[in-house]
Order: structure tokens, then C-alpha cells, then sequence
């Protein structure tokens, strides 16, 4: 159990282009953290920087008050799932279980504890002794799974360890990764895309964009308060709507310079609405429906109840206090 | 097949047996002369069919050879045969994979010009400097000793290519998940990569015992003890003895000895040959 | 591109060693020394030499038997190409045709390839023996007389057909490999299309497997020139008058049976540089097929 401190960290390759930069996150003790942001956003490079899978050329990353800059990665106490599980497929589960201790001079009995522990937790028992090629997709997972809990590190590093998972079995995956990241209390560092895992794993969330840090915070506080138009548009779904403040001149309170955002669900209709919006297409998700239309010149989105009346042209309002604007360029939050 | 045309089935068995017959009939005529007797060769035509002295042809070259020729008995030869191709293919492996294993999992100053001498052996088959390399052994005190056959031998790009091939197809994470599993680069290289490279190790090892087995020249020229002499080129000072009549049954039981071994391989271990022929393409 | 790299200064080195020394010593350095020698004359004691510049070169220039083993190795290595090929791919083509028995003609067609090239020479040798082989004893059954002790051409064919027997499985295994990369549609479609089994072998099949062939061109050209020493060795020995003298046997004869060692330096940097012409030439086509 610790606490990671990353302070300043920043990436730069030979050529001079930055892969993350600056980047300044306080990890408490026993805290899940998910790292977001589309690809090519550095997160994936900011936690192969905490594993030491990549070399730290500004800043620090510190376990448990240590620095670790030049640390063996095994040294760190921290283990690893990754995309692909690597899973070492000559060995039996067992054997990759066992092989990361037995590499630190784990006494026998003690590895074939703590195996057996992770086996239990992880329900994997009756393929300990099957080669990986024999396990299906999500037995696999359990295994790169449990080769992190039979460490017991400091800290779990997850880098998208759902997304070679099919949609329902990484639903249940995502359950069980939670529940167990709370049963075992220990510090866990989480990459994913996918904002929905990130909103549903996280204690906090720290969404990047082009190498850095646009917003740190819980789920709802992410998803209330974006602090920059990219978080606004990054997290939630369907996305929020971000239109040229200009195209609705009659909105009040809203300047004339900058970037209004309105998440489709905030949006409702009204006969004295203010917002009008002709309909270009429907989508039906069964209890609700998105309509897409077009308001002064801006594609929107609005989610309406599943029953509602679907004319061409719709006259919306918004509900009180659900705008977010945004600084034209800077993209940072103003209200 | 597109569609079902009997008469082009009919011909394709045809070719492909009149080809069978064609490739085999050199060693159908070894077999049956191994089995005949000295006299059978004396006149006319070589015997087409089976003779009764086999057994005995076999076991006098095997134990005792001609023995005024000087040759050893092949039994001797084949072992010396022996020790060669495996002292070849596990050389040619151990010094293969750990140079594709530092010139793929490193990164080092010169690294490129490491690359490009071990390429150079490719276009310096030992035929076309034959004479400076035998100075070489010479010099070394190397002549007619087992060393002197195998390790001038072992250098091959061809081995180190396809194992560069292999590790370059391993996935990165494997290699991450081992080092934070604390397996530092000969941990890994031992418990990870051989492991996973035993079947092109093993595929090698068939194309290499046969290119080992089949040598030639080289034993030719530096073995100048009849203790030291392979099977391969011994079977040739056999046919030069300046004997007038070669004393053909001996020979040919010889010549069945000599490409016996190589030739299980092949047949017990097809899907391996093929794998190793076609994997290091030369 | 590997991302994931081991840091070690030494431990590269270390690895790279055992290969690097044996090709230094048992590669470069006589390759070097060839180089060298082919510039120097040595006394008929060998006790002292002299740097003559390219007259060993010249002297191979205006040597008639030096152009002759160079004209015998042109034909001998397309005759050994030619013939090899031919008829791996005839019977590439037929077992690729039989799909049920395709792993038994196989098995029986790939064999000759753990049969040493010397020892196929004696093999054959034994069929050509002019006075007991089986085949100068059909042969004259039918009025030929076949006798390449004395005869040039008849010695050509000899070493021709011994060394072509040896390569055969090798080309049939790629060509084999080759057909069956071929998609069955393609050779549907152009059924469809009205094309008759010979029309769709050489329309579609052979423009297909064009890549296959030319990969075995050269390396089958490789093997003629310099791997068929054996047969050579265990057959003819050049003769007779020199008609299957190639020029790695050549090589060989005058370094070490002639002893004369600046003509065969000289002859050895002549082979050099068609090996590693050769090499390019395959390398770059190996590069440029698997793009496509």
C-alpha cells in the first residue's frame, strides 16, 4: 500500500516533441485512479513512466515516498495487466502466477499461498494447470489478474485491460475489477478510452489531452463542472453539445464570444422555449430517443423521453443552471 | 480443383509417378548393388534385383571398411560423420540466437556494423576462399581435429536472420510483463525466448544436421588422418583407390549408410524440415 | 522496432562475440587474404612474394582455360536451373492438382534433398559407369553411345543431371508452397471466365508464382555455382579436357592441387564478387516480396 506522487513528469523524445508534459497528480493510499483521454493522449506513456517501462526525462514519480526515476521496474513494487494480458503462453497458469515471486526468491510455500489465495479471489482454481492458449478471453484476464494480486505491490497498473473483452463480458470485468480494487484496498493506476469504464471505476479521473493534464477529479465533479470545453466534450454520452455562443443570441447570460455547452439531456422541450431546432435525423434507444438537428447553423444533440412527439422543428429551453461556457480559444471553462 | 476432370487427374498421377521413379531410381540401384556380391560387377550390366550378400557387405563395411584402402570402417566414419553435424547444427544455434538475441533486444554503439559483418558470411561461401581459410585452420594447429571441422563452420547469417525474425514477432508486453515480473535480459532470454523459440530451434536444427552431415570440401581438405574422415568424403577416396575394378557392392552399401541418417530426418521430421527449409529461404 | 529493449553496456557484446570471432577469423580474414594475394606472385618455393599488381587478373583475362570454365559455368548452372526447375514445377503442378494423395507424392518427391551432393555424384556415376551403368546400357540398346569419360558432352549431361537431382525437392517444396498460395478463386473465376486448364496455368497460375520462380532462379543459380563442387569432385573432376571444369572446382585446383596461389586468389575475388552480386540481387527481391 502507498501513496504515488507524480510531480512535473514530462516525457520528450530525441526529435523534441513532448509525449506528456508536466504532468502533476497526488495519489493517495488505496485511491483508484483512471487516466482518460482519446488516443495518443500520452496516458498510456505516463503509466509505462510509473511502471519504468519508459524513461522519465522531466520530473518525478515517486512510491511510497520514493523516488523511482531510476528504479528497476520490478523493483518498484507494482504490478501490471496489460492490453493483451502477456501471458507467458508456455507456461501453465500456475507457473505465471508463480513466476514473478519466484524470480524475487519467494520461499515455495509461501508462493503456493498466496497462488492458491489468487485463485480463490479470482475463482481460476480449476485451470491452474491449463496452458494460457486453453483458457478463453475473460479466464485469461482473470489470470493477468491474478499474476498482479499474487505480488500483493504497492500498486496495480492497469493499461486498458478490458478492451480485447467483448461489450458484456467487460461490463461484468469492470464490476469485478471495482470490487476487488476495494476488497484488496490497494493504490491502482487505470488507462482506459473508453469514458464510461473511466467514469464507473474511478475514485478520480484524470482526463488528458495531447500530453497533458485537462481535469482532475471525481466522476461527477468531471462530469458537472468540465473544466475545458475538450472534458465537456470528452466525457458523457451521448457527448455535450458545444456551439458557437454567437448562434443563439437570445440565450441570456451567455456573451457573445466563446463556446456554450448543453448536454443533450439538459435540453427539453417547451412551448415557450427559446431555442428552436429543426429535426434532421432520429436515433431510438428504446427508452429514449436522440434527435439531431440543427440550431443557427450547429449541429445538437437532445435526448427526449422515448413517447415524445417528434415534429420537424422543435422549440426547446434549457433547464437552470445547465450551461457551461467556455473561453472561445483557450477552450478553459468561464461559468 | 475447379472442376473434376478425370483424364488431367490421370495424367497428374502419371507425371507425378513417373517423377517418383525418376528421383528414386539412383537409390533403388545403390540398394540392390549393396546386396550383391564383388563378382556380379565384373561384366555386363549393373543387377537390377536383390542378391543375398547384404547382410554381410553391410557389416564388413560397418565394422572393418576396405582395409587396403586404408579407409577406416564406416561405422567410425559415420561417427566422426556424427559429431560433426551435431557439433555444427548446436553450434550454428548457440551462436545464432544469441547474437539475433543482442542485436534485437539491445541497443548498443555499432550495432548496425555487428549486423552487417555477421551479413557478410552470406556472400562468403567457404568454396570461394578455400585456400586463405585452410591457411587459417592450419596455423591455428586446427587440422585433422574435430574443432577444426566445426567451428569454422558455425558462422551463419541465415540462422541469425530467422532468429531475429522470430524474437522481432514477440510482443513487447511479454517482455515488459517479465521485467516487472523482475527477469533481467538472460533470465528472460532462458526462461521466456527458448522456450518459445523450441520449434524454429528445433526446425533449424534439422536443415542445420543435414547441411552438417552433407559436408564435403571442408573435411575433404582438413582431415588429413584416416581417423578423422566422414562418411560424406570418405566415400569419395573409396572411389579413387587406385584399385582397377571399384568394388562397387561396398561402396554403394557405403553410399546407403551415408545418406541414411540425414534421410530419416527428413522423413520422420517433414513437418519440421519443411518449416526449417522454408523459414531460412538459403 | 522493438519497444521494449534491456540496458546493458557489455552484455551485447558478450552475446555478439562467439559468432563476430568465428567470422572474423574464418571469414573476413581469409577473405582479406585473398584479396591481397591476388595482387602478389609468390616463387615456386613460396618462400618470398611480390606485389604485381593486377597481373594475376590479366593473366586470368588472357587465360583460354580460365574463359573456357567460365563459359563451361554458364552453361552447366542454366542447364542445372533450367532442368531443376522444369521439372519441380511439372510436378509442383500435378501434386497440387491431387489433393488426396498430395501428402504421399510429397513425402517421396522431397527426400533426394538429405542425399549429400556427393553422394548423389556417386550415385550417378555408378548409373553412367560406362562399362556396367544401367543407362549407357540402354542407351546403346537403342544405337547411342554414351561414354563421358571420353566424351565432353556426354560429361556435361552427367554432372548436369547429378547435380539437378539433388536440388529438385528444394524448388518443388517452394513451388508447392507457391500454388497452394494461390487462391482457389482467382483460378475459379477465370474458369468461369471460359479459360481451359492449360490456358489458366499459363495465363493466371505462372504470372502468380512468378514471384516463387524468381526467388529459386537465383538461389538455384547460387547453388549450381558454388555448391555443386561435390558433384564435380566425386564425378568428373573437370574433365575430360577441361569440358566440366566449373569455376569453383577451378578454384580449388589451381590453390591447391596446382599450388599456384595468386591465379587462385585472383579467380577467388572474381567469385566473391558474383556471390555478393547474386546476394543483392536476392536480398532486394526478398525485400520488395514481402511488400508484395
Amino acid at each position: 500500500m502507498a501513496q504515488i506522487t507524480i510531480d512535473k513528469l514530462g516525457k520528450v523524445y530525441t526529435g523534441g516533441t513532448h509525449a506528456v508534459e508536466d504532468i502533476n497528480i497526488d495519489i493517495a493510499d488505496g485511491e483508484f485512479i483512471v487516466l482518460v483521454g482519446p488516443s495518443g493522449c500520452g496516458k498510456s506513456t505516463l503509466l509505462r513512466m510509473v511502471a519504468g517501462l519508459e524513461s522519465i526525462t522531466e520530473g518525478t514519480v515517486s512510491i511510497g515516498g520514493r523516488v523511482v526515476n531510476d528504479v528497476e521496474p520490478a523493483e518498484r513494487d507494482i504490478a501490471m495487466v496489460f492490453q493483451n494480458y502477456a501471458l507467458y503462453p508456455h507456461m501453465t497458469v500456475r507457473q505465471n502466477l508463480a513466476y514473478g515471486l519466484k524470480n524475487r526468491g519467494t520461499s515455495k510455500p509461501e508462493i503456493e499461498r498466496r497462488v492458491a489465495e489468487a485463485a480463490e479471489i479470482l475463482q481460476i482454481g480449476a485451470f491452474l494447470d491449463r496452458k494460457p492458449r486453453a483458457l478463453s478471453g475473460g479466464q485469461r484476464q482473470r489470470v493477468a489478474m491474478g499474476r498482479a494480486i499474487v505480488r500483493e505491490p504497492a500498486a496495480f497498473l492497469f493499461d486498458e485491460p478490458l478492451s480485447n473483452l467483448d461489450a458484456k463480458l467487460r461490463i461484468t470485468m469492470r464490476l469485478e475489477i471495482k470490487e476487488l480494487q476495494k476488497r484488496l484496498g490497494t493504490t491502482s493506476i487505470y488507462v482506459t478510452h473508453d469514458q464510461l469504464e473511466a467514469m464507473t471505476l474511478a475514485d478520480r479521473l484524470v482526463v488528458l489531452n495531447k500530453g497533458r493534464v485537462e481535469q482532475i477529479g471525481s466522476p461527477l465533479e468531471v462530469y458537472r463542472k468540465p473544466a475545458s470545453a475538450f472534458v465537456a466534450g470528452f466525457i458523457g454520452s451521448p457527448a455535450m453539445n458545444l456551439i458557437q455562443a454567437r448562434a443563439v443570441p437570445h440565450l441570456p447570460g451567455t456573451g457573445h464570444a466563446g463556446l456554450i455547452g448543453i448536454r443533450p439531456e439538459d435540453l427539453h422541450p417547451a412551448t415557450d422555449g427559446q431555442i428552436e431546432m429543426k429535426v434532421d435525423a432520429v436515433e431510438e434507444l428504446g427508452a429514449t430517443r436522440l434527435v439531431h438537428g440543427n440550431i443557427g447553423g450547429e449541429n445538437v444533440t437532445v435526448t427526449l423521453p422515448a413517447d415524445a412527439d417528434l415534429p420537424e422543428s422543435l422549440r426547446l429551453a434549457v433547464a437552470p443552471g445547465a450551461l457551461h461556457l467556455f473561453h472561445a480559444e483557450t477552450g478553459a471553462r468561464i461559468a | 480443383m475447379v472442376e473434376n476432370r478425370p483424364f488431367l487427374n490421370f495424367l497428374a498421377h502419371l507425371v507425378l509417378i513417373l517423377g517418383v521413379v525418376v528421383v528414386a531410381l539412383p537409390v533403388w540401384i545403390a540398394l540392390v548393388a549393396s546386396t550383391r556380391a564383388s563378382n556380379d560387377f565384373l561384366q555386363g550390366v549393373v543387377p537390377m534385383w536383390f542378391g543375398t550378400h547384404g547382410p554381410e557387405n553391410y557389416a564388413r563395411m560397418l565394422g572393418q571398411g576396405i582395409s587396403t584402402s586404408g579407409m577406416p570402417p564406416v561405422g567410425w566414419m559415420m561417427v566422426n560423420s556424427l559429431i560433426m553435424a551435431l557439433g555444427i547444427s548446436f553450434g550454428k544455434i548457440a551462436i545464432s540466437i544469441t547474437s539475433a538475441f543482442a542485436i534485437v533486444y539491445f541497443r548498443f554503439p555499432f550495432r548496425m556494423v555487428a549486423f552487417w559483418i555477421i551479413f557478410a558470411t552470406l556472400m562468403l561461401p567457404v568454396e570461394v576462399r578455400i585456400v586463405p581459410t585452410f591457411k587459417v585452420v592450419a596455423d591455428l594447429g586446427m587440422l585433422n581435429s574435430y574443432p577444426g571441422l566445426i567451428i569454422p563452420l558455425i558462422a551463419s547469417a541465415t540462422a541469425t536472420f530467422l532468429f531475429r525474425q522470430v524474437f522481432l514477432t514477440m510482443p513487447d508486453e511479454l517482455t515488459e510483463a517479465a521485467r516487472i515480473d523482475g527477469a533481467g535480459p538472460m533470465k528472460f532470454f532462458r526462461d521466456i525466448l527458448l522456450p518459445l523459440s523450441r520449434t524454429n530451434i528445433a526446425a533449424l536444427f534439422v536443415i542445420m544436421f543435414i547441411y552438417g552431415w552433407n559436408q564435403y570440401l571442408w573435411p575433404l581438405l582438413i582431415t588429413t588422418g584416416s581417423d578423422m574422415y566422414t562418411v560424406v568424403a570418405g566415400i569419395k577416396r573409396m572411389t579413387t583407390v587406385a584399385d582397377t575394378d571399384p568394388q562397387w557392392n561396398y561402396i554403394m552399401a557405403t553410399a546407403v549408410m551415408a545418406m541414411l541418417p540425414p534421410l530419416l530426418v527428413v522423413i520422420f521430421m517433414q513437418r519440421l524440415f519443411v518449416k526449417g527449409l522454408v523459414e531460412t529461404e538459403k | 522496432m522493438k519497444r521494449a529493449l534491456f540496458h546493458n553496456k557489455f552484455l551485447p557484446w558478450l552475446l555478439l562475440a562467439p559468432q563476430l570471432i568465428v567470422t572474423a577469423i574464418f571469414f573476413l580474414w581469409p577473405a582479406a587474404q585473398a584479396i591481397r594475394q591476388s595482387f602478389l606472385r609468390e616463387d615456386a618455393f613460396g618462400l618470398r612474394s611480390q606485389f604485381v599488381g593486377l597481373a594475376n587478373y590479366r593473366a586470368l583475362w588472357g587465360s583460354s582455360e580460365y574463359l573456357n570454365s567460365f563459359k563451361v559455368t554458364l552453361i552447366f548452372t542454366v542447364s542445372v536451373t533450367v532442368l531443376t526447375m522444369v521439372f519441380a514445377l511439372l510436378m509442383a503442378v500435378a501434386v497440387d492438382r491431387l489433393v488426396r494423395s498430395e501428402k504421399v507424392y510429397t513425402t517421396l518427391l522431397i527426400w533426394p534433398y538429405a542425399v549429400a551432393p556427393a553422394v548423389a555424384g556417386v550415385l550417378w556415376w555408378f548409373i553412367f559407369n560406362p562399362s556396367i551403368g544401367i543407362l549407357p546400357y540402354v542407351l546403346s540398346q537403342i544405337g547411342i553411345s554414351f561414354n563421358w569419360i571420353y566424351d565432353k558432352t556426354d560429361a556435361m549431361i552427367f554432372v548436369v543431371i547429378a547435380s539437378a537431382w539433388s536440388r529438385i525437392s528444394y524448388s518443388f517444396l517452394f513451388f508447392v508452397a507457391g500454388l497452394q498460395s494461390i487462391p482457389g478463386s482467382l483460378r475459379e473465376a477465370a474458369a468461369i471466365d471460359g479459360a481451359g486448364p492449360v490456358k489458366r496455368f499459363f495465363t493466371i497460375t505462372l504470372p502468380l508464382l512468378s514471384p516463387t520462380t524468381f526467388f529459386l532462379l537465383v538461389v538455384n543459380l547460387v547453388y549450381a555455382m558454388f555448391e555443386t563442387f561435390a558433384v564435380i569432385d566425386a564425378t568428373t573432376l573437370g574433365g575430360p579436357a577441361q569440358s566440366t571444369n566449373i569455376l569453383v572446382y577451378k578454384v580449388y585446383q589451381d590453390g591447391f592441387v596446382g599450388q599456384n596461389l595468386g591465379s587462385s586468389a585472383a579467380q577467388s575475388v572474381v567469385l566473391m564478387v558474383i556471390v555478393i552480386a547474386l546476394t543483392v540481387i536476392q536480398f532486394r527481391f526478398i525485400e520488395k516480396r514481402v511488400a508484395y
